[in-house]
C-alpha cells in the first residue's frame, strides 16, 4: 500500500494527504479499477486526472486516490464515424497530436489541453464553443466505468440516461471511468481564423457578444481588470472559426502543412513574473489589439490552434507564480436578464482590486440533462483571485449570495470555498443527482474533499432552506 | 474540511472552558456556523461556555469529558470528539493549562507536579492523540497555546515556564514530524493575556486580550504559519531576552 502524499488542486490552496496508486498501464484496466474500488477503506476512493481542477475536487484526504494518467492509450480512431475510443487517463494534448493530422479535432476543449478525458467528463467541461456545441459530455458517445454498487457499466445517453448524466459533471462521485468514446469534428486546418475587437466598456462588450455570437463557433471576451470607472469591462472580444484550407496563404495549403500540430510548450514560468504580465504575454489577442491601440478590430487573422485555445499552456507551472498560499478562480454563470448583477459583481471584484489582470467572459448556450453540469444559458465570468487579498472570504461569500439570488451558480471544478449552504439552491437538481448516485454508490465509497467540504453532495443539509437566499423568479 | 480561505467546519477545544480557547473557537466557527466540540472537566462550566459560543454564532456546540491529567483516555477523547462532531476535526486547539502559584508550589505540596503534568505531560499525550487522529484524516491543524514564559524561563515562574518550554518544544517537533501528512501545527506564544488565569495579577508590559490572541491565531492558520507571537512585537523582544546573560536576566523585574 503506497505511503500517503499530499495533493492539491491547480490553485494549490488546500494540501491534504492520500494514498495515491497508479492505475495499471497494462492488462485488464477494468478489472484493476474494480479491485481498487473493492479495496476501499473507511475514507473511500477517488479517481484523479491531471489535477487541473482548481480546488479540492480531485483530492481524497486520508483515503485512496487512483492516478488515472497511466491509463493513457488511444484505443481506436474511427475516421468514418468521427470518434475516438480512449482510456480515461489520456489527455487532450495527446488526442490532438494524434487526430489533428487526420483532420479531426475534439468537439470541446477547455482553456488547457492538459486535462484527461476522465477529468473532462467528471467536470463536464466547456469551451469557447459552448453557445453552439454544448459541453464535453454532450459529445461523449459512451462511458465505460466501475461503480461501487452496480459494478462495471457501459453507459450511453440512450441506454442509461440517469447514470450517464449523473457521471457527466458528477465530479468523480459516481465511480471511476476507465474508457470513453468521444466525438470529434472534422477540420481542414489546424489554424483558427479570428475576428478580434477591442471594446471600451462592459456594455459594448456584452452587446457585441450577444449580437454576434451566433455567427461564430468560438467566442470569448478577455476583460481588462485594470480598467475601472467608465472603462470598466473594456475587453478584447475574440470570435473564431476553424480556418478552411483555402483561407491559408497559398504556400501553406498542402495537407501536411495545413494540419500540422506540434505545440512546443514548457517555457518554465520565471518565479518573478507578476501574474498580470503573464496573462499579457500569453494572450495573443492582447498583443495584437491592446498595444497597437490604433486598431479597434482585426478580422480574418490566422492563429495556431494552441495559441488560440490554450495560451496559458505555453508557460509551464504558471500556477506557482501566485506564491505558496496559492490562488483561486471564481467562476459563475448568471441567466440572461441579470446583466445588472453581473456588472455589480465585476465592479466589486475589480474596484476592490481583488481580481488579477484578466477575467474571461463568455455566453453559454442551453444546458444539458446533467443535474450537476455547470453551464446554463446566460453569462459566465471567470477570474483568478490571489488568496492574499485580505477580505476575499467575505467578499466572495456575498458574491455567492448575489449569484444565487439571480438564479445563477458557481462551477465546482473551479471552486475551493463556496458557502456550503448555497449549493442546493444553485443546483436545483442536486436531489435528483443524489438519488441516482445513491443507486450507483449507496455507501458513498466514492469520496472527495470537495464532497466533505460541501456536505450537500452527500445528503440534504439539516435545516436547509431556512437561511438560504431565494432565487428570484421562483415562488 | 478547511476551505481555501480558511473557513472551517469543525473545531475541538481541549480545555473547553479556556477563555483564549473559546475566543479562538468563536473566531473560527463564527463565519460559517461551524460545529464546536468543547472538551473539559467541569460539565457545568462547559455548558455555560457552549451557550456563549452559540450566542456568538457558532453552529452546533457539543461538550465532552476530558481531563488533561488522565492521558490513558486521550485517544478515546479524540474519537469521541469526531463522533459528536459528525465528521472530520478541522482544527484541534490545545488550550488547557495551569498557571499554579509559584511561591506556594516551590515550597512543597503537589502543586508543582500538577502544573507539570497538566501543561507538559497532558500536552504531549493529547498532542500525540490529536496528531494521530488528524494524520489518519489526511488533513487538519493543531493549535498549541504555548507562552512567552517558555521562551526564556524566569525566576518568578519557572515551574509554569519550564512546563511551557517543554510543551513548546514538543509541538515544534510534532509539527516537523507531520510535514507531508496534510496536518499542520501552529504554536501560539502569547504574552500576558487578561483572562481568568491572570485575574488579580498586575498586567505585564504588552498585555493583550483573548480576542487579540484569537485574531492572530486565525490569521496564522490562514497564512500557514508555524508560530505566532501575540502581540507580534514580543518576537523581537524575546529575540533580545533570549541572549541576555543570566545575571542580567535574573534582575529583570517580572
Ligand atoms: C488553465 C486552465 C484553464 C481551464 N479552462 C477551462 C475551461 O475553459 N472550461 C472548463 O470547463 N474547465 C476549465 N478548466 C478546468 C478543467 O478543465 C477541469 O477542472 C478538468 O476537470 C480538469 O481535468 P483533470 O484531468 O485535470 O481532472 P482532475 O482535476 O484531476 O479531476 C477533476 C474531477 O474529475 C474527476 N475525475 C478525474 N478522472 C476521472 C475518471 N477517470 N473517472 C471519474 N472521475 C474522474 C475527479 O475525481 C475530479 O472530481 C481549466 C483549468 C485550468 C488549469
Ligand atoms: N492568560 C495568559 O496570560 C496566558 C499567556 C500565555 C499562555 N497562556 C496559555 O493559554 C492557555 C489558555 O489560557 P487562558 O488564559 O484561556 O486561561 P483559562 O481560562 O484559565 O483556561 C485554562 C483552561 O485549562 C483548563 N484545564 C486546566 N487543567 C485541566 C485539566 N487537567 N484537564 C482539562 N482542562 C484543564 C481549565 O479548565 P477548568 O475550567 O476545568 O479549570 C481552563 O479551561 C493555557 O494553556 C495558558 O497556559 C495564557
Amino acid at each position: 500500500m503506497p505511503e500517503p502524499r499530499t495533493l492539491t488542486g491547480w490553485g494549490r490552496t488546500s494540501p491534504t494527504a492520500a494514498r495515491v496508486a497508479d492505475a495499471p498501464a497494462t492488462g485488464d484496466a477494468a478489472a484493476a479499477v474494480e479491485a481498487f474500488v473493492a479495496a476501499a477503506g473507511e475514507r473511500g476512493v477517488l479517481a484523479r486526472g491531471l489535477g487541473r481542477s482548481y480546488g479540492d475536487a480531485a483530492q481524497n484526504s486520508g483515503g485512496d486516490v487512483l492516478d488515472m494518467t497511466t491509463l493513457d492509450r488511444i484505443v481506436d480512431i474511427d475516421l468514418q464515424r468521427h470518434e475516438a475510443v480512449v482510456e480515461a487517463g489520456v489527455d487532450l494534448d495527446r488526442i490532438m497530436r494524434a487526430v489533428v493530422p487526420l483532420g479531426l479535432w475534439p468537439m470541446v476543449t477547455p482553456g488547457t489541453r492538459y486535462v484527461t478525458v476522465g477529468g473532462a467528463i467528471g467536470s463536464d467541461v466547456h469551451g469557447k464553443n459552448h453557445h453552439r456545441d454544448g459541453t464535453f459530455g454532450a459529445h461523449v458517445r459512451s462511458i465505460e466505468m466501475v461503480t461501487p454498487a452496480l459494478g462495471r457499466l457501459v453507459l450511453t445517453p440512450e441506454s442509461h440516461p440517469d447514470e450517464f448524466w449523473a457521471t457527466t459533471g458528477g465530479m468523480g462521485l459516481t465511480g471511476i471511468v476507465h474508457r470513453a468514446t468521444i466525438e470529434l469534428m472534422p477540420i481542414e486546418t489546424s489554424a483558427i481564423r479570428v475576428d478580434g475587437w477591442r471594446t471600451d466598456d462592459l456594455d459594448q462588450t456584452m452587446s457585441l457578444m450577444a449580437e454576434r455570437d451566433h455567427e461564430y463557433r468560438y467566442s470569448v471576451a478577455w476583460i481588462d481588470c485594470l480598467a475601472r470607472g467608465a472603462s470598466l469591462g473594456r475587453s478584447i472580444v475574440e470570435f473564431g472559426e476553424h480556418a478552411r484550407r483555402d483561407e491559408l496563404p497559398p504556400g501553406k495549403r498542402s495537407a501536411s502543412r495545413a494540419l500540422r500540430f506540434n505545440p512546443r510548450d514548457h517555457m518554465p514560468a520565471p518565479p518573478w513574473v507578476p501574474s498580470g504580465l503573464l496573462n499579457r504575454f500569453t494572450v495573443a489577442a492582447f498583443n495584437e489589439l491592446w498595444y497597437r491601440k490604433a486598431r479597434r478590430r482585426r478580422e480574418g487573422h490566422l492563429v495556431a490552434a494552441p495559441a488560440y485555445f490554450h495560451p496559458l499552456d505555453m508557460v509551464d507551472g504558471w500556477n506557482r507564480i501566485y506564491g505558496a498560499r496559492g490562488f483561486l478562480q471564481y467562476q459563475f454563470v448568471l441567466p440572461d436578464g441579470e446583466e445588472a448583477v453581473l456588472r455589480r459583481i465585476i465592479e466589486e471584484l475589480v474596484e476592490q482590486r481583488a481580481a488579477s489582470f484578466l477575467a474571461v467572459l463568455k455566453r453559454f448556450g442551453p444546458s444539458n440533462p446533467g443535474p450537476l453540469s455547470f453551464p446554463s444559458p446566460g453569462w459566465t465570468l471567470a477570474l483568478d483571485l490571489p488568496v492574499s487579498f485580505g477580505s476575499l472570504a467575505d467578499l466572495l461569500d456575498r458574491t455567492d449570495e448575489q449569484v444565487v439570488e439571480a438564479g445563477g451558480r458557481i462551477y465546482l471544478a473551479k471552486d475551493s470555498r463556496l458557502r456550503p449552504d448555497l449549493l442546493e439552491a444553485m443546483y436545483p437538481q442536486l436531489g435528483r443527482w443524489r438519488e441516482v448516485r445513491d443507486r450507483m454508490d449507496p455507501q458513498h465509497v466514492m469520496s472527495s474533499d470537495l464532497m466533505r467540504r460541501l456536505p450537500a453532495l452527500s445528503g440534504p443539509l439539516a435545516g436547509a432552506g431556512a437561511s438560504t437566499p431565494r432565487r428570484r423568479g421562483t415562488p | 474540511m478547511r476551505d481555501a480561505l480558511g473557513a472551517v467546519q469543525s473545531v475541538l477545544v481541549l480545555g473547553g472552558t479556556s477563555e483564549i480557547g473559546l475566543a479562538i473557537a468563536e473566531r473560527l466557527a463564527g463565519r460559517r456556523a461551524a460545529t464546536v466540540v468543547l472538551a473539559g472537566r467541569d460539565p457545568e462550566s462547559l455548558r455555560a461556555s457552549a451557550e456563549e459560543l452559540r450566542a456568538a454564532g457558532a453552529g452546533r456546540v457539543e461538550v465532552i469529558d476530558f481531563d488533561a491529567q488522565d492521558p490513558a483516555r486521550h485517544r478515546d477523547t479524540l474519537t469521541e470528539a469526531a463522533r459528536v462532531a459528525g465528521g472530520d476535526l478541522d482544527v484541534v486547539v490545545v488550550a488547557f493549562g495551569l498557571l499554579g502559584d509559584q511561591t506556594v508550589d516551590e515550597s512543597g505540596g503537589d502543586g508543582a507536579v500538577r502544573v507539570a503534568t497538566t501543561n507538559y505531560v497532558g500536552a504531549v499525550s493529547a498532542g500525540l492523540a490529536a496528531a494521530d487522529h488528524l494524520r489518519r484524516q489526511g488533513h487538519g491543524a493543531i493549535v498549541a497555546l504555548s507562552s512567552v514564559a517558555g521562551e526564556r524561563v524566569r525566576r518568578a515562574n519557572f515551574i509554569y515556564g519550564s512546563s511551557k518550554a517543554g510543551m513548546d518544544g514538543f509541538f515544534q517537533g510534532l509539527g516537523d514530524s507531520l510535514v507531508g501528512s496534510g496536518v499542520s501545527v501552529l504554536i501560539v506564544r502569547p504574552g500576558f493575556v487578561r483572562t481568568r488565569m491572570t485575574e488579580g495579577m498586575s498586567a505585564a508590559p504588552f498585555a493583550t486580550t483573548a480576542a487579540a490572541v484569537a485574531e492572530a491565531t486565525v490569521r496564522g492558520l490562514r497564512a500557514g504559519r508555524e508560530v505566532v507571537w501575540v502581540p507580534g512585537l514580543l518576537r523581537v523582544v524575546f529575540a533580545v531576552f533570549r541572549h541576555l546573560p543570566r545575571p542580567v536576566w535574573r534582575r529583570i523585574p517580572s
